[in-house]
């Protein structure tokens, strides 16, 4: 076990997988001789040639559309959108070209694309630096779309990613990159549990709460409080946001009867009103009020002197789990 | 030595106006059998297809001929309610033939969707060529067994693919070449710009074909570019020469220059070859709403097929018997691709579900099961067979 941040967890992890299999690349702005502007990629060009590792022109449909050409050449390339809200250029060749190319060629042609995305807020950026686009991507057919939220998971995460044959879009936390956490390198990726498994973080009695990236730190803080005032909230990090592993939230739910979700990304037709639907579907009579979701708000990601209101913080979450089990909060006595 | 400036071309250097290039004919324009059949000598082009002997110059021909039968069958089949929709490359023959027999067999084709010609001659099976047309798959044929990619429909796309499969070339260090299909309506689009960066900076094994076939459905191309097309790709850096697509000599003469210059390692080559769309964009479309018949009359005395007919004639080989036999040839070839398109299987219900993931996926799994048994709740045995073989 080694002490490390999450963004040295994930370069240790990117360094096995180009140690690993040679047909494995790493393409995008800035990731070469500078590390990236986060230093995920640190000295792995150094370390890879500039082959390996590729600074390429500012242009992210053409780093994706590049990266269906080398998928169909029999390369493995793992890509890197420089921040969240400069995915949309890209956003044609990841739904139309790598998402659906297996399904258009019957299977002949593989797509074993990692597209690795910064995500998420508070980090006093201006626009475009902090957004949550992954409802866009896990509405995509063909696409898988995970998000670690502890170091240890982005080492063995971004490797299961690589090494995966479908496509995966691959969020990281931005506002974590600087927490530390203990990692095991030499975990096997393989051995490790799989990544489209939701993990319990927290057991718990009284309350689901389940969260996933950037957040998963604050449900487990909020449990730690909720524990003070005798609730007791089981802590869910879903990990794959599609598909979403059911099957654990589901467990959770039977045995506490209460749903919480948060996100960062805007309420409506987000994760949150999947993971409410689906668990709705699947055992609504085991449910004792109806689920909650604390997301950020239906707005453009906000300027930085306001973005702790759109948040979701550990307060908002116990206000939400206050809701799930019917106690006094913020919305008592509204209807609906 | 073909220098770099090529498009400049042998005839008289383009300077004007691109207005004035609509008619397409002869201003920096490589051309080496004229319209009336003429072969016109060129001081550096000729090298590059003196080994083309008449048995060739026949077997190019006859694909041609064969090409335009396909298309012509599948029109038929289209309105017959055969095939939901066609796109026509009437008029495009020599493009497409005189591009795809220049290239090796370890080169890698990166088509649109109008590039049929170019699938038959790269040997796709001719079922599998209206596959996707019939709406029996999205895909017609396996990619890697004639190293021709399945079509494209995003407009440009596919460059930004060819680009990144030459790249994977110059990794491999092999001295094979991509090329890529695309046509004038398509170097508006962001995605083509990007790829002639990418192609450039990296100086990759590529070959930029653009068929400027004059129209993008209904828009000319003078709506797509102020310039001729050719200066879009001289703008990048790219070497990039403008040549008579309704030539099929010449256009066998740039290509071969493009994929020389592709193997020694010199980077990507811009074509454009002009020609002209004869057709509708599909058969959903009627350009009699947006298209002056008098072009067309123009661009039919231009037919690259009549020229190759009337060069052959003149050498003395368009004979009776050859005549007959490009006959037969086209009209078995037609019967063949009439019986793969209505004698292809249809898909199973659950094939929908086929192949969107490699792997297995809870969410698909879970809909694919529920669907299997609405399927049987009808007591249809087809549709619980079925739950077992697809995935």
């Amino acid at each position: 076990m080694t002490q490390m941040t999450f963004a040295r967890a994930i370069n240790s992890g990117l360094r096995r997988s180009l140690d690993n299999d040679p047909k494995v690349l790493l393409m995008g702005e800035d990731i070469g001789t500078l590390g990236g502007v986060f230093r995920v990629t640190d000295g792995l060009q150094k370390d890879f040639g500039k082959h390996r590792v590729v600074d390429t022109p500012l242009a992210e449909s053409g780093i994706v559309g590049t990266a269906v050409g080398l998928a169909y050449r029999g390369y493995r390339p793992v890509v890197e959108i420089q921040f969240d809200g400069f995915v949309y250029p890209a956003f044609d060749q990841i739904v139309s070209q790598v998402a659906k190319m297996h399904y258009r060629s019957r299977g002949a042609v593989k797509m074993p694309i990692t597209i690795r995305i910064p995500f998420g807020g508070g980090i006093g950026s201006p626009e475009h630096h902090s957004e949550s686009p992954e409802a866009y991507f896990a509405h995509t057919a063909g696409l898988r779309v995970v998000t670690p939220a502890s170091p240890q998971d982005a080492h063995t995460m971004i490797q299961q990613a690589i090494s995966c044959d479908d496509p995966v879009v691959f969020f990281e936390p931005k506002r974590r990159y600087h927490d530390k956490g203990e990692v095991d390198e030499s975990l096997d990726p393989d051995s490790a549990p799989p990544m489209g498994q939701a993990r319990v973080v927290t057991d718990g009695s009284d309350v689901t709460l389940v969260a996933y990236g950037p957040l998963v730190k604050t449900a487990r803080d909020a449990a730690t409080a909720a524990a003070d005032e005798g609730v007791s909230v089981e802590v869910i990090d879903l990990r794959s946001l599609a598909p979403v592993d059911f099957a654990t939230v589901e467990a959770s739910v039977r045995k506490t009867g209460r749903l919480v979700i948060t996100h960062e990304a805007g309420q409506s037709g987000g994760l949150g009103a999947e993971v409410a639907a689906s668990i709705t579907e699947r055992c609504f009579y085991h449910l004792e009020t109806a689920p909650v979701r604390i997301t950020g708000f239906d707005v453009p990601y906000p300027y930085s002197k306001v973005e702790m209101h759109h948040l979701p913080n550990l307060d908002r979450i116990l206000d939400g789990v206050d809701r799930a089990l019917g106690r006094p909060n913020s919305l008592s006595g509204l209807e609906g | 030595m073909v220098t770099d400036d090529a498009g400049q071309g042998g005839t008289a250097a383009g300077q004007d106006n691109y207005a004035g290039h609509q008619d397409g004919a002869g201003h920096g324009m490589v051309q080496l059998i004229t319209p009336a059949g003429e072969r016109v000598s060129h001081p550096e082009y000729d090298l590059w297809v003196k080994d083309v002997s008449d048995e060739q110059l026949c077997s190019l021909y006859e694909d041609l001929v064969v090409i335009r039968r396909i298309d012509k069958e599948a029109t038929a089949l289209q309105r017959q309610g055969e095939l939901g929709l066609w796109p026509p490359l009437l008029g495009q023959e020599a493009s497409q033939v005189g591009s795809v027999r220049s290239l090796r067999d370890d080169d890698f084709i990166f088509p649109s969707y109008r590039e049929n010609g170019v699938a038959y001659c790269r040997g796709v099976d001719l079922a599998d060529i209206l596959r996707v047309w019939r709406g029996a798959a999205s895909g017609g044929w396996d990619p890697y067994t004639v190293n021709m990619a399945i079509p494209q429909i995003v407009i440009g796309a596919q460059t930004l693919h060819a680009t990144g499969y030459a790249m994977g070339i110059q990794n491999d260090g092999a001295d094979s070449a991509a090329i890529v299909y695309f046509g004038d309506g398509a170097t508006s689009e962001g995605d083509v710009n990007e790829a002639m960066v990418f192609a450039a900076s990296f100086q990759v094994p590529l070959v930029f074909f653009c068929q400027n076939n004059q129209w993008a459905i209904s828009e000319p191309v003078r709506l797509q570019s102020h310039t001729q097309l050719v200066d879009r790709g001289a703008g990048f850096g790219i070497p990039s020469m403008r040549v008579d697509g309704n030539d099929v000599l010449a256009v066998m003469a740039a290509t071969r220059v493009a994929l020389d210059r592709a193997r020694r390692g010199g980077g990507p080559t811009f074509i454009e070859a002009v020609t002209y769309r004869m057709g509708p964009h599909t058969t959903a479309d009627d350009p009699t709403r947006y298209r002056d018949p008098n072009e067309l009359e123009d661009w039919a005395a231009k037919d690259p097929i009549g020229r190759v007919h009337a060069l052959l004639d003149r050498k003395g080989l368009f004979t009776e018997e050859f005549e007959a036999g490009v006959r037969a040839k086209a009209d078995a070839v037609a019967r063949e691709l009439r019986a793969g398109c209505t004698g292809m299987p249809d898909p199973e219900p659950l094939d929908v579900f086929k192949h969107v993931y490699s792997t297995p996926n809870s969410w698909l799994d879970r809909q694919q099961d529920h669907y299997s048994r609405y399927l049987a709740s009808f007591g249809d045995p087809a549709g619980a067979t079925q739950e077992e073989g697809a995935r």
